[in-house]
């Protein structure tokens, strides 16, 4: 396999909150050969309060982002999907307004106008590494599992900045999850929003959206949700209905990563670290399913060779 | 291609959104698949329309404009194109610089937060939002129980992450307070 080699975004959320999603990532990143190599001091998007109250910040803080990718010389990938959609908007921006662009270099000191692609991992690993380029480092198959694939708002919208293979109906993380031995759930709201951003300030209305997705997941007949959004994932976390004081759950459904899937998929070590930190923890459903989340450990550098023998799997497990 | 403008209003937005208000026709395919339409007060193609009309004041001090969640289902399904969801950014924005009282002060309290917290550390630190949050909207007893439970998760890091070159960050600040370059 072609190495492959990335400035990376990990984004706030991934060293707060969603540390495992960071974490998984980086781990899912190593296994597969995509390099990818932290941005140097990198800063906040705006996320949304940036472009909803202030034009100018929401192109200017990307926009220092991008100078730095940009002195990198690589592709940049991001994780996060509202990173992913602001640092593309703001791309798209700067690379067609060339006086925005100039004002920007001179408060930022160094160029904005960025060349390179701006990536998903998602997009990454589906079109890049591909599903056959993954089946050599599979260490076990998730059959049993059951998910439903959550897409949210920013990955396939705005259409231009879709990272999937449709707006209305994407597939990728269907893809993924199937290839992956999970029964993959259909349902009708792959790519409704869960209101992210209301999540603190209106959190009466966000129940709602949250709750709708939880039941619909369980007339799908999923036991879990896997999203490629932090946003998503803590929304749906924490902000199920009866929130507040008495923190209690009525949907007990857990929300994972799409790179926390692979990595047990691969066979990590350090996945049940990054499932222990979910508020709805995923433990027991995945072992009750027969999934092991203390692989040996494997030969350092294991995943990154060519196998011996190309088409046999390493791991010998079959991958449905 | 429509031509004529019906008012002041219109024209700003479109000039600050880069978006044809004009062109919208009222079919409500951005109120049919909006997921928050159920808490505004005005539907997304009824805030079109008015802003069409010049409605300001209305439009304005709407709750529509800072409900909207911007998820772009909205600008991903108009079938004439309009990015609504960058409208209703124009919007927001015209609502704070008009000095007319925000409908949904919490919303408004949020995202200072964010950005205060932004221009201080470089990074968003979720509980330094938080704090900032219920500081300026004074919703200090809310979400307790959530809180044990992140800090139980481990959710809550102690030390906030800083950007080395925060002089940058604050450089980026000034220049956004000097003024936006749509107007």
């Amino acid at each position: 396999m072609k190495e492959l080699s990335f400035s990376y975004f990990p984004g706030c959320s991934q060293t707060g909150s969603a540390a495992e999603f960071g974490l998984s990532a980086a781990a899912v990143g190593a296994a597969l050969g995509v390099g990818l190599h932290e941005l140097p001091d990198w800063n906040c998007c705006g996320a949304s309060s940036a472009h909803m109250t202030d034009d100018l910040l929401s192109v200017a803080l990307p926009a220092r982002n991008l100078a730095l990718a940009r002195s990198a010389g690589r592709d940049l990938v991001a994780v996060c999907a509202a990173c992913y959609s602001r640092l593309r908007s703001a791309r798209a921006r700067l690379n067609a307004d060339a006086g925005l662009a100039a004002r920007l270099e001179e408060v930022l000191g160094s160029s904005p106008v960025f060349e390179g692609e701006i990536r998903h991992l998602l997009d990454v690993l589906i079109n890049q590494v591909t599903l056959p380029g993954i089946r050599p480092w599979l260490r076990q198959g998730l059959e049993g599992l059951k998910a439903v694939p959550y897409y949210g708002c920013l990955l396939v919208r705005p259409p231009r900045d879709c990272c999937c293979d449709s707006v209305e109906n994407p597939t990728d993380l269907d893809r993924l999850l199937g290839f992956l031995g999970v029964e993959v759930c259909r349902w009708p709201r792959k790519t409704d929003c869960c209101g992210g951003s209301l999540s603190l300030s209106r959190p009466d209305l966000v129940e709602k959206l949250v709750n709708d997705l939880f039941e619909s997941a369980v007339e799908a007949g999923a036991g879990c949700i896997v999203t490629a959004c932090p946003m998503c994932a803590a929304n749906l976390e924490m902000r199920q209905k009866q929130g507040r004081l008495g923190f209690s759950l009525v949907h007990r459904i857990p929300v994972l990563y799409f790179t926390e899937i692979l990595g047990i998929a691969l066979g990590l070590s350090g996945t049940r670290h990054w499932l222990e930190s979910h508020i709805i923890n995923p433990v027991p459903l995945l072992e009750a399913t027969g999934v092991s989340l203390d692989p040996e450990p494997r030969r350092a550098g294991a995943a990154r060779k060519v196998p011996a023998r190309p088409g046999r799997d390493p791991g010998g497990v079959a991958t449905g | 291609m429509i031509t004529c403008v019906n008012s002041r209003l219109e024209e700003s937005i479109e000039q600050r959104s880069g978006q044809l208000v004009r062109a919208c026709y009222q079919c409500g395919k951005c109120s049919a698949g909006c997921q928050l339409a159920f808490g505004m007060d005005l539907l997304p193609h009824r805030v079109m329309k008015l802003v069409q009309y010049g409605q300001e004041a209305r439009v304005l001090s709407c709750s529509t404009i800072w409900l909207c969640a911007s998820c772009e289902a909205c600008s991903a399904r108009c079938p004439n194109g309009i990015d609504v969801a960058g409208v209703m950014d124009a919007l927001r924005q015209a609502s704070l610089e008009s000095g007319i009282a925000p409908a949904q002060r919490d919303v408004v309290a949020f995202h200072r937060s964010f950005l205060a917290g932004i221009r201080l550390a470089g990074r968003t630190n979720e509980p330094v939002l938080i704090a900032a949050y219920k500081a300026l909207s004074r919703r200090l007893f809310d979400d307790l129980g959530l809180g044990v439970v992140m800090l139980r998760k481990g959710k809550i890091k102690a030390m906030p992450r800083l950007v080395q070159d925060r002089d940058a960050i604050r450089r980026i600040f000034r220049m956004s307070e000097r003024g936006s370059n749509r107007q």
